[in-house]
């Protein structure tokens, strides 16, 4: 039976077939799915921040892009993936609000940008991406195909 | 002192709750005015959430909710949020112009306006509040309204308070109006030397 295992803000997990990861409400943060294109196995990542570096309690690493994917990685090559076959697509990094000031005010496209230079860093390739926006979404990655299905309030629901 | 929010004690809450309840006071006070009728409210909920946790805490990532954000300048430099169920929402809107609530619709530009006056009003008097017991000037811009998922809106408090740390501040406000109930969840997002400012003047840092 296909499991749909949650993954909180700033929180990774992997998993294999038949199971699906989701995360709920993505806004500026951004979901980085990652799958093996030749087994089942896939992992998840719900980060928060760009870089750890210049940061106050980085103990978390699945909080930002640099140290989270590298381990996103790792973890899905324990379970038997390997990194030559692996694929990623993006979702989130929206702007829900326009701030005028700080250095926050593109937080979610620096997430985005911060994300596909940690992948490109890896050698891994983005297939797809929905992000951007001023919008939410919920996504459902599913280890079958590697689909994700992308769910938002008011903009329909799509695949990528 | 080396600022992270894991490691607020007790005392550093105690003087949060405070500014809190003075804070929501102050604008309870400042809506019953502009609504004429007497309002009631509770004692705010100040604790610490696991950043995990953030999206949760309305009743879950997906419900729709609405942000109501303000930037803060001046003396101390950062931003006021407050998010609100759509049901909290609309209760207020009906409270302030004096319509019956007839069901879920979409917002209409005049209640979105009405939504972001009551942030106006709310954040004033927060500052206020903070700038009395602080002696700051903290001058607040206009507010912006987002209606999307909880977990997406709360995104930009959690995030903030990511810089710092891997709990988020919280207060909760509720308040009351006969029948009606709101529960308004409140955010004081200070930049880290803002709050380091703001610490210290309180005698806590």
């Amino acid at each position: 039976m296909m499991e749909i295992i949650k993954v909180g803000m700033a929180d990774l997990n992997v998993t294999c077939y038949p199971n699906a990861l989701t995360t709920l409400g993505l806004g500026s943060c951004v979901g980085v799915c990652i799958y093996d294109t030749k087994i089942k196995i896939i992992g998840m990542i719900h980060i928060m921040l760009p870089y750890s570096w210049g940061v106050k309690n980085n103990t978390n690493p699945a909080k930002f892009a640099d140290t989270g994917i590298p381990l996103l990685i790792e973890k899905m090559e324990e379970l038997g993936a390997s990194k030559k076959n692996m694929v990623a697509k993006l979702v989130g990094g929206a702007q829900m609000f326009e701030v005028t000031r700080s250095e926050f005010m593109n937080i979610g496209k620096r997430n985005v940008e911060a994300a596909k230079k940690v992948l490109q860093d890896q050698n891994i390739s983005i297939v797809a991406e929905d992000t951007g926006g001023n919008y939410g979404r919920t996504i459902i990655f599913y280890s079958e195909d590697g689909r994700i299905e992308i769910k938002t309030i008011g903009k329909g629901t799509k695949t990528i | 002192m080396n600022l992270s929010n894991s490691e607020i004690n007790e005392m550093y809450l105690d003087v949060l709750k405070e500014l809190g309840n003075i804070g929501a006071g102050n604008a309870v006070s400042a809506l019953a005015m502009m609504i004429g009728r007497k309002i009631n409210m509770k004692v705010p909920v100040v604790k610490m959430v696991k950043l995990q946790e953030v999206p949760e805490i309305l009743g879950g990532a997906e419900i729709p909710v609405v942000g109501i954000l303000l930037n803060v300048e001046g003396d101390i430099e950062g931003f006021i949020m407050f998010v609100m169920s759509q049901a909290s929402a609309h209760l207020l809107v009906n409270m302030l112009m004096g319509t019956a609530l007839n069901g879920y619709s979409e917002f209409t530009d005049i209640e979105k306006s009405a939504l972001m006056e009551i942030g106006n009003i709310l954040a004033g008097a927060y500052l206020t509040a903070l700038s009395s017991l602080t002696g700051f000037k903290m001058i607040q811009s206009v507010p912006q309204l987002a209606e999307d998922m909880a977990g997406a809106i709360l995104s930009f408090p959690a995030i903030q308070f990511g810089e710092t740390g891997d709990t988020a501040l919280y207060i909760e406000t509720e308040i009351f109006e006969e029948s009606s109930r709101i529960v308004a969840d409140f955010f004081l997002i200070p930049t880290i030397e803002s709050y380091q400012k703001m610490l210290r003047v309180l005698g806590v840092a």
